[in-house]
């Protein structure tokens, strides 16, 4: 599988239908490259045209922001739209709710108006369109999946079914934890948490979130960001359910489970 | 007799409206001692929040039982006002049911209907006293309502129950004078359930049952100045801020951030120093340290906060033993607000009391626990964000005072250097890639 980034593909005089944002996590972080690999191979496999931007993408800015740090988020969003808007970028998908949120929101009365959209939305219109096949009797078929909403696609941004949808076509049992959807509990990880020890309490959040997961008694925790699955792999970690519990983002359901 | 009466009445109204007004007024000065916010763009689909969230209590319905009880008690509580008119006009007129002869049989329903909505709020408000005191809710035993916010809770229940009943003892008294044949007392038709109460005033003599039925009557309007003058000192102030809160909620998803276009530019001029004015002002502060620095709505917010705890039964962080509480920090704004009011009204303008926001009232480790999941912000039922709040605060630490964990710093400095928020070499970004 060939990755194309933008340069090269400029270079060639060829334009992307779209380019995929990798985010930080996906990038560098060693269990969400695998989810970056899956979708990468998913658009490969489908025949999607798409591009990354390769060392020129830079962190979005958005736990910067939420941190209070408007100076550092204003000056990784004045150079990554300067950057977009000179590859003339139209559409983006990406794999992070984080960075979705911040390319979709909040660049836009910067000066960056793209047309952007999380990876599990895009996986869902595939599926619809009929240009991602499954085969029959897959991995999952007839067992138990629970999604865990992301924060930042399910509240911050009202995208609770597209995950869910993609989920279905797996053929599996798909159950929920009592908080879903408007009312999820977050992984912990938001709000630049991911990147500092708890404040004190009584338990972590991550457990929290886990232990309700766990509840359900179910073979997989489907996620939608890499954070979260940051955050759940260490909680049934912490559990010791490792080898009964795993943790996948719904791409990875979906490339294992592709004719 | 009936003059001295009606000139008492007309004095207690004067003074009660009066009085709520200068509070009222007060109240509106505090709000607009925030920053302005231009929130009046898409008026129709505001409108639509104000009927759905404020009217129609949508969100109240996440819980059905518990939102159809709230609706008794507060549909009730408005439509008896209805009857409320009428008792202030006999009250100025020193009239007697002033609106029966225009009514007749529809009269004898409207009352019928005012009797049921009454002893619905009263069932529902033993309901409410008995959940909030004996069953032990987490949202409801929870530290944040130690001390008057419990209390108060419990005074506008109680009060509630005592102004409805109240209401129909007086109807039970009219009625037996009514049976009595006394000419003052006109022929109603019976109700229902005051009827239900009319044996408990038989064989007592008309004086007596007067005396009973006019100090019902006056106890009621009474109760209902004093409660209309108590609801700005309280939590339940809800009942009528919730409109104007519901109207101007923002209508951004979630998610978006309040930009700072001070900064902006300030970057701006820095990446492009062509753009930058010649005499360009200095921005003035960053985020928020106190109350001034947070927009009006903020502080509508704060006083529209009924304390019902959604939120901090919602939030993470709570939930997990952190010090965070976002009903709390609402609470501890209003507070600020308030006092900041006081010392305006002594002082004629704000004297600084070496207090802010941000230390005094609202801790760093407060905020420093939020992962903005904007959980209390779908929380709530009248479209408070206290997630606003806790951001635009964090802004200040940052910016104003460099007060980030140690961790944080790290991940400013690796975002600023290696473009993410670990130490990784931009040039790895796309290996991945290459092992794909």
């Amino acid at each position: 599988m060939r990755v194309n980034t933008m340069a090269e593909m400029m270079m060639n005089g060829e334009t992307p239908e779209i380019l995929f944002w990798v985010g930080c996590a996906g990038s560098f972080d060693q269990r969400a490259q695998k989810i970056t690999k899956a979708f990468a191979a998913i658009l490969d496999r489908v025949g999607y045209k798409y591009a990354i931007l390769g060392k020129e993408e830079a962190c979005t800015g958005d736990p910067a922001r939420r941190a209070g740090n408007e100076f550092l988020f204003q000056m990784m969003a004045y150079q990554n739209i300067r950057l977009l808007n000179g590859y003339g970028i139209k559409k983006i998908v990406t794999t992070c709710p984080h960075c979705f949120n911040t390319l979709k929101n909040e660049y836009p009365e910067l000066g960056g108006a793209y047309d952007v959209i999380h990876h599990t939305t895009l996986l869902q219109q595939l599926i619809d369109e009929g240009r991602i096949k499954l085969k029959e009797g897959g991995s999952f078929k007839g067992k138990k999946i629970v999604y865990h909403d992301s924060c930042y696609l399910g509240r911050a941004n009202e995208i609770y079914e597209a995950p869910r949808k993609v989920l279905e076509a797996l053929d599996a049992e798909l159950v929920e934890m009592k908080r879903c959807r408007s009312n999820g509990l977050c992984c912990g990880a938001g709000g630049a948490q991911m990147f500092k020890e708890d404040e004190p309490g009584t338990k972590r959040i991550n457990i929290e979130r886990t232990d309700e997961a766990l509840d359900t008694g179910t073979a997989f925790i489907a996620a939608a960001c890499p954070f979260c699955n940051t955050m759940l792999t260490d909680g049934v970690k912490n559990r010791g359910k490792e080898n009964e519990v795993e943790v996948l983002d719904v791409a990875e359901m979906i490339a294992a489970s592709m004719e | 007799m009936q003059y001295l009466q009606q000139f008492l009445f007309v004095l207690l109204s004067a003074a009660a409206i009066w009085l709520f007004a200068r509070k009222a007024g007060e109240i509106r000065r505090n709000i607009f001692l925030g920053k302005d916010e231009n929130l009046s763009n898409n008026p129709s689909q505001r409108f639509k929040n104000l009927l759905l969230l404020a009217l129609g209590q949508k969100k109240m319905f996440k819980n059905p039982l518990v939102a159809l009880m709230h609706l008794v008690v507060y549909a009730g509580f408005i439509i008896i006002n209805l009857e409320v008119l009428e008792i202030v006009l006999d009250g100025l007129l020193g009239s007697h049911r002033l609106f029966l002869p225009f009514l007749g049989k529809i009269y004898y329903w409207l009352i019928n209907g005012f009797e049921f909505l009454a002893v619905g709020v009263i069932g529902v408000c033993i309901i409410f006293l008995l959940r909030r005191n004996l069953l032990r809710l987490n949202r409801f035993i929870h530290k944040d309502l130690n001390g008057w916010p419990r209390s108060d809770a419990n005074y506008i229940l109680v009060t509630e129950i005592v102004l409805m009943s109240l209401f129909l003892t007086m109807n039970a008294t009219d009625q037996v004078l009514q049976a009595n044949g006394n000419e003052h007392y006109h022929q109603t038709g019976g109700f229902f359930f005051s009827g239900l109460l009319t044996p408990f005033f038989s064989g007592i003599s008309d004086g007596t049952l007067i005396t009973i039925e006019r100090t019902c009557w006056w106890l009621h309007i009474a109760g209902i100045f004093a409660f209309l003058n108590y609801l700005p000192y309280s939590k339940h102030l809800h009942i009528m801020l919730a409109f104007p809160n519901a109207y101007y909620t923002r209508l951004e998803l979630p998610g978006k951030m309040k930009n700072m276009p001070a900064v902006q530019n300030e970057v701006r001029y820095a990446m492009q120093p062509e753009t930058a004015p010649a005499n360009a002002p200095p921005p003035d502060r960053f985020g928020a340290k106190d109350i001034f620095d947070l927009s009006w709505k903020n502080l509508l917010d704060a006083y529209s906060c009924t304390e019902c705890g959604r939120c901090t039964a919602a939030c993470p962080a709570n939930l997990t033993g952190k010090l965070l509480s976002p009903r709390k920090i609402m609470m501890a704004t209003r507070d600020r607000v308030e006092a900041i009011g006081k010392n305006i009204n002594l002082n004629k303008q704000f004297i600084d009391d070496g207090k802010s926001l941000l230390h005094n009232y609202i801790s760093v480790e407060e905020l420093r626990a939020c992962t903005t999941c904007n959980a209390c912000v779908e929380a709530c039922p009248v479209s408070i964000s206290p997630l606003d709040i806790i951001t635009e605060l964090r802004r200040s630490l940052i910016m104003e005072e460099s007060n980030a964990p140690q961790e944080w710093n790290s991940t400013f400095s690796n975002i600023e250097n290696n473009f993410a928020p670990w130490k990784f070499s931009p040039d790895d970004r796309d290996t991945w890639a290459v092992e794909a």
